[in-house]
């Protein structure tokens, strides 16, 4: 599998928000489309960081909460097509774990837009390069992803506390 | 008398369940008394704060916190136990993984605040009264703890050295560990100390457990008539045993009731509601994406199903601070 040197792209303009996305592509589809984008020099948004993995069912939903918790401003999960997978069902394992991990983001305050869910076979570069573009937008649009917990001060009772 | 090794036992955000299981010990607290001495347990004995604040730093043997943290008080009061104490055990769920309290992290202090004083259709509060942290009367100045936005588990605010999961630990679990602690055959230092197997391993529904799942649907246990015997998912009833640690000897679906997860996952699980959810998931007997969104409707509830006990200890911990509302399922 050839690896992808990127060189970084036009410099962003000044100030503007670039998205992180962390995206999840099984290594029989998406990772080819992937593959095949790259070799037909289509271009698209540098804002994915493309983790190759066997089959879209391993991806386990630690693995996408995990990313979001990194710094991740959106996941994006690519796999076969239904019915194309080359281990026959690991891609309805995702899709049936998929509305509800979707379901429970939002209740974390995780916009919808933020992750999502494409079957995008080996042949289907152009189809890739819409939905990262597509996507990107629409988190620059949201703005950055800030899931840090701060440590709270409630002014005069802590200044007794003595951290050992 | 002054020679047995002191404990304490210590609650912060919890519900009173811990110190029951500790009465639960029967005749055997007795057994636990003989051999230490408990200098401090504000649900049962009446020493105070001052008392604890004049031992020695290390002087206690051991202190048992139970509770999840979300207050100013309950912050002092364990760094304070924890200077006191050569071994802290966070005891029960609340203080291992965050607790039912712990889902109070879908909201914020200004929600949970509103809800308890202001909207709650059972409050009479007709001045609107609010918790204020300060207060003067009087030329008086008094003051009172203040409420955190975040749940925390135990561990996210001190140092721990043992964990005793569930919600209780259950009596066997914590005659154990007392023992383990007086003969000083302790295990690794932040252990869990329960067996790191998933509950189906000791649940005796066990062997009618389907080689392979296929769910059509999730039923409440209200709405069918279990199976006594019969592994309670087979029968379509959301169990998060398989996603859960066992030491309990499967109590709830002995008692023909679903595990909900309070002792959390095994120590090779980080996130224990993802990993239930997953697993309950992906055993959907469907492959067509309407179905699956209609039988997923039957778990109107995700976090509170998956993470009952263990928000503040997921991976994201809690609902974004800040997240605009309208975001909810």
């Amino acid at each position: 599998m050839p690896e992808t040197t990127t060189k970084p792209a036009a410099a962003p303009a000044e100030g503007r928000f670039e998205p992180r996305i962390v995206a999840f592509f099984c290594n029989w589809c998406t990772y080819l489309a992937a593959d095949l984008a790259g070799t037909t020099r289509l271009k698209y948004a540098p804002n994915v960081r493309v983790v190759r993995v066997m089959c879209s069912g391993r991806i386990d939903p630690q693995f996408v909460l995990e990313a979001f918790a990194q710094g991740a401003d959106g996941v994006l999960i690519g796999g076969c097509h239904p019915g194309d997978c080359h281990y026959e069902s690991g891609n309805y394992k995702t899709l049936r774990r998929y509305p509800i991990l979707k379901r429970m983001l939002a209740e974390l305050g995780i916009e919808e837009e933020r992750f999502r869910l494409e079957w995008i076979s080996a042949s289907e570069a152009e189809p890739l390069r819409v939905v990262v573009n597509d996507m990107v937008e629409k988190i620059r649009a949201l703005g950055p992803l800030d899931l840090r917990v701060p440590a709270e001060r409630i002014a005069h009772e802590v200044e007794e506390v003595a951290v050992p | 008398m002054t020679d047995k090794p002191k404990v304490a036992f210590y609650w912060c955000a919890s519900c009173g369940g811990c110190e029951e299981a500790v009465v639960d010990l029967a005749e055997k607290v007795l057994d636990v008394t003989a051999a230490v001495d408990i200098v401090f347990w504000p649900v049962a004995l009446d020493f105070k704060r001052k008392d604890v604040e004049a031992m020695a730093d290390g002087s206690l043997a051991a202190a048992f916190i139970n509770g999840a943290v979300r207050s100013t008080e309950q912050e002092e009061m364990v760094h304070m136990l924890r200077r006191k104490a050569q071994v802290v055990v966070a005891f029960g769920s609340c203080s291992h993984l965050g607790g039912i309290p712990g889902l109070a992290n879908l909201a914020d202090r200004e929600a949970v605040l509103a809800t308890a004083y202001r909207d709650s259709p059972s409050l009479v509060n007709p001045e609107g009264t609010m918790p204020q942290t300060s207060w003067a009367e009087n030329g008086h100045r008094v003051g009172l703890p203040g409420l955190y936005d975040t749940v925390r588990t135990l561990d996210q605010v001190i140092d721990v050295d043992y964990y005793l999961p569930g919600c209780a630990p259950t009596p066997a679990l914590i005659a154990n560990a007392v023992m383990a602690l007086l003969s000083g055959q302790l295990p690794a230092r932040g252990s869990v100390l329960a067996p790191d197997i998933a509950l189906c391993d000791e649940c005796p529904r066990q062997k009618t457990k389907p080689e392979k799942l296929a769910l059509s649907a999730f039923k409440r246990p209200s709405e069918v008539v279990l199976n006594e015997e019969e592994c309670l998912l087979a029968q379509g009833v959301l169990c998060v045993g398989p996603a859960t640690r066992a030491g309990c000897e499967a109590l709830c679906p002995k008692g023909n009731m679903p595990c909900t997860g309070c002792f959390g996952a095994t120590s090779r699980v980080r996130d224990q509601g993802a990993k239930a959810m997953s697993g309950i998931a992906s055993t959907i007997g469907s492959n067509d994406a309407a179905e699956i969104e209609r039988i997923l409707a039957a778990i109107p509830d995700p976090i509170g199903t998956f993470y009952r006990y263990s928000l503040p200890a997921s991976l994201l911990r809690r609902r974004r601070l800040g997240a605009p509302a309208g975001h909810e399922a």
